[in-house]
């Protein structure tokens, strides 16, 4: 039975909030075809919220299990999506754009031999077709394609598709599966966790970005203390400019060269708005923006701003924000 | 080493989108058009290891309007030895035709490596060097930050979130390169000169129609007007109280 097919992400065997995210996606344009909603996971081992996938809308959820999958293994991940898609004959293959997706999307689409419409920010039907849209330009223009051929395979932007509860009896299966010998040439051998307690600027909530206003690198402890005022929900970004100073690691980057980002809230501190920093995070839902200069452009596109000495301003959010989340 | 390192011109990252009459494509009027940042890296990483490897050849590879040219001469003017651009007047949007293109000319190139940048930050697909790799039949490691090869073993670290991925891969491979990687030299005056002499070879390419058709392309929806909730600390509760009570964030 054709359907659509939601490609999950889990990691040491919890499941990612993409996963949900990627699920709801499916549903919405399950729903339109009245077509089934498969959740496939690949893991080491049983995922402890596999079964929980249900909630979001999917009819059913398999867990394909192999030691290799332990962590990431980019071709065997791949070739066995791949045979899925094949052998169930999926119309809509549905993938989360992560820093794992944005590398295995276009494996599965190569393998299939159809296109990838990756980053999708919007997802609809239009007689019969799916039909998406994408920020290019990073995010300064959105490009709205139409899928001529089947099976259509997309990525997801993270945090952008809102996880709707549409609770499903799902049918959860788990099954051991064999690869051929030498599967997989590429071979993540160890993921280097980052420091106890941080949290990517791709997938926080909250995420608390500063610029050349912070006037040194040592100043950015005022938002990195900000950032655990929130309780574990935050992360530090970075403007181009502080990050080309070598202020900051690129990973923290946000802008046209470095992450594009849509957090419920973005809070920026010190930047001036460059149009490349803007095309970055002009996606986030609410933008709050401190800066001395009241006539900086960041205030453009801010939702609230405080125009003052970030210095004196820092501290006193830090205390109100621990009045909530302390 | 033989590496090829495939570059793109791009709309520089100050440039304002507008869109032509169409509705479906960038009006590149005014429009100052640059290397895509990401291949700095990779075209600098290419010249490191024939440098290390004191032999070898780097090969530019484009596939653009005849004006991708001179992008392609930046990358001879920082050391690379040849260029070959494949000419076509619109580069297409979808990764799967414009990979299609590149692995052609790829594939009897017996190259070591062949290298990307991460994404370009145009079309931002972040897909061709993943489909090259595919359809060459090479292992392929995406957004690499750091990089160490010996012999005919490489291990490259690329971030995920919240952490790092050490992956082991085998030669010949196709790499697309992250900002971190490397710091990209300028092209001296000397290396400028030179890239005018240097071998660039133009080949015409045509695509089958593409399985994924553009509706339009316009500009993102306006932001609401915000508002500025005061100056300096006293602003600092009223803000924290509205993003509570009206934006409903925290």
């Amino acid at each position: 039975m054709s359907g659509v097919l939601a490609v999950l992400e889990q990691r040491d065997g919890g499941l990612r909030k993409v996963s949900f995210e990627v699920t709801s996606a499916a549903r919405r344009i399950a729903d339109v075809r009245t077509a089934p909603v498969e959740a496939l996971l690949l893991a080491s081992g049983a995922v402890s919220e596999a079964d929980q996938v249900g909630r979001f809308g999917a009819d059913r959820v398999v867990t394909l299990t192999h030691t290799a999958f332990a962590r990431y293994a980019p071709e065997a991940a791949a070739r066995v999506i791949a045979e899925c898609v094949k052998s169930e004959a999926h119309d809509v293959v549905i993938l989360p754009a992560s820093a794992m997706g944005k590398d295995l999307a276009p494996r599965v689409a190569a393998k299939l031999g159809v296109p990838l419409v990756a980053d999708v920010t919007d997802l609809a039907v239009e007689n019969g077709a799916v039909v998406a849209v994408r920020p290019v330009y990073a995010g300064k223009a959105l490009l709205k394609v139409k899928v001529t051929r089947k099976p259509a395979v997309l990525s997801l932007r993270p945090n952008v598709f809102t996880p709707l509860e549409q609770r499903r009896k799902a049918e959860v299966r788990t099954a051991a599966i064999e690869l051929p010998e030498g599967a997989g040439r590429v071979v993540v051998r160890e993921l280097k966790a980052a420091a106890a307690g941080a949290i990517d600027v791709a997938e926080a909530p909250v995420v608390i970005s500063g610029g050349r206003g912070l006037k040194e690198p040592a100043n950015f402890k005022l938002l990195e203390d900000l950032a655990r005022a929130f309780g574990g929900r935050a992360a530090v970004g970075a403007s181009r400019a502080v990050v080309d100073a070598g202020w900051r690691p690129h990973a923290d980057q946000v802008g046209q060269t470095g992450k594009t980002v849509s957090p419920p809230l973005y809070i920026a501190v010190g930047i001036s708005g460059a149009i490349q920093h803007l095309a970055g995070m002009r996606t986030s839902k609410v933008i709050v923006a401190i800066n001395k200069d009241k006539d900086a452009p960041i205030f453009k596109v801010a939702d609230y701003g405080i125009v003052g000495d970030l210095f004196e301003i820092l501290p006193r959010m830090t205390e109100e924000i621990k009045k909530i989340y302390g | 080493m033989k590496v090829a390192v495939c570059i793109k011109r791009v709309p520089d990252t100050e440039t304002r989108v507008k869109v032509t009459s169409d509705g479906k494509t960038l009006d590149e009027s005014g429009v100052k058009f640059v290397i895509n940042p990401y291949d700095e890296f990779a075209v600098e990483e290419a010249l490191r290891r024939r440098e290390q490897a004191g032999a070898g050849e780097v090969v530019i590879l484009s596939l653009g309007p005849q004006a991708a040219q001179e992008t392609i001469r930046t990358a001879l003017a920082m050391g690379a030895d040849r260029g070959v651009l494949l000419q076509a007047d619109r580069i297409p949007f979808d990764g799967m035709t414009v990979a299609r293109a590149l692995a052609a000319e790829l594939a009897t190139g017996g190259y070591d490596l062949i290298l990307f940048g991460k994404l370009a930050i145009d079309d931002y697909n972040q897909q061709a060097p993943v489909i090259v790799a595919e359809l060459l039949g090479l292992p392929c490691v995406t957004a690499v930050t750091r990089l160490d090869i010996h012999g005919r073993n490489g291990v490259a670290e690329r971030e995920v979130e919240g952490g790092v991925e050490v992956v082991e891969f085998p030669l010949p491979a196709v790499l697309s390169v992250d900002k971190g990687l490397n710091e990209p030299r300028y092209p001296a005056l000397k290396g400028i000169m030179a890239a005018k002499k240097k071998p660039l070879e133009v080949k015409p390419v045509s695509f089958a129609v593409a399985d994924v058709e553009v509706l339009s392309l316009t500009p993102p929806p306006e932001r609401k007007q915000g508002r500025i909730v005061g100056e300096g600390p006293e602003a600092v509760a009223k803000l924290v109280q509205l993003l509570r009570e009206e934006a409903k964030v925290l």
